[in-house]
């Protein structure tokens, strides 16, 4: 318990990955809080990238968290600007009504 | 190393519990604070377990500019004001429990992944060690960056590029009816059509219809 090591840091990883893809599932609200559950994946990801790079003496995770890192950036800017256009167009981002192509 | 076990409680439990209200948050605006509170509790993780320069730039890129982005949308577009119903339709309710049923199979696959990572410690040592002593952790990440990684580093500028083009193109509109100044047609002006010589015929003067 008290020497932490890899493991924990990649449960962390595991239970907060778990949160967001609930979080997708759950969400009836509206589509902002499932692109933060995205964001939630994403960080997920990110640490458990940043923990096997510490503990493996590997630099290259740290690098490749710096890339998802600016993908993340860039998918909630376009994510973003898709809602706020399907916004002006039907006024609503409710999930349920979200229903244009009968899926 | 006591300290290092309280830290990482005291963090990883913000950043679960956080987690959590993002998604169960009733009000929008909430979910994004609490977002916030979890991108800077795990970068204190982050910065605890010795990665300085990515805890700092996920506290700037998050916390800076995705939190702030996703603040403006929400309060752009007024949502916090839709009252939500959770579990309101029966068409709703339906996605829930099979929701739920592959969340709990993914985290228990991953434990079951972790917990093979920790019976093979023998993984741990095979790696070889390029954080050096005595380095920085941005000097040593800078310098893998603009060698090794140099192309991979443009690309993820050009994406940032493209993306900032996508989201202008998606929400720009031409607004009718308002008045702008055409530099173009300003500088473009000549003089034979701006200005016309007459004969105007004494005590006759001339008419102009236009």
């Amino acid at each position: 318990m008290i020497d932490i090591g890899l493991g924990h840091y990649l449960t962390l990883g595991a239970v907060i990955f778990s949160i967001g893809i609930i979080g997708i599932f759950l969400n009836r609200k509206n589509i902002i809080v499932i692109l933060m559950s995205i964001e939630l994946i994403l960080l997920a990801v990110n640490i458990n990238l940043v923990s096997f790079s510490i503990y493996l003496g590997d630099l290259s995770g740290q690098v490749f968290t710096l890339f998802i890192l600016t993908v993340a950036a860039a998918e909630a800017a376009i994510g973003l600007a898709i809602i706020v256009v399907y916004f002006r167009n039907s006024g609503t981002i409710r999930v349920e009504e979200i229903d244009k192509l009968k899926g | 190393m006591l300290a290092h076990a309280i830290f990482f409680y005291v963090f990883s439990v913000i950043a679960v519990v956080s987690a959590i209200m993002v998604t169960v948050s009733k009000n929008t605006v909430h979910s994004v604070f609490f977002l916030i509170l979890d991108f800077i509790s795990i970068s204190c993780l982050f910065i605890m377990i010795g990665a300085e320069f990515l805890g700092m730039i996920m506290l700037i890129v998050y916390v800076g500019a995705v939190a702030v982005l996703f603040l403006f949308v929400v309060m752009m577009l007024n949502v916090a004001q839709q009252k939500n119903q959770w579990f309101v339709s029966k068409n709703s309710s339906r996605h829930i429990p099979i929701g739920l049923l592959i969340s709990v199979i993914i985290f228990f696959e991953l434990i079951i992944v972790i917990g093979g990572w920790k019976y093979k410690p023998d993984l741990f040592n095979s790696a070889k060690s390029s954080l050096e002593n005595g380095v920085s952790n941005t000097h040593s990440l800078g310098q893998v960056l603009y060698t090794d990684y140099i192309h991979v580093f443009q690309i993820s500028g050009m994406i940032l590029l493209i993306a900032m083009i996508g989201a202008i193109v998606l929400t720009f509109r031409q607004r009718e009816g308002v008045k702008k100044q055409s530099y173009l047609k300003q500088i473009s002006r000549e003089r034979t059509e701006g200005v016309e010589v007459l004969e105007v015929a004494s005590n006759k003067g001339v008419k102009i219809d236009d």
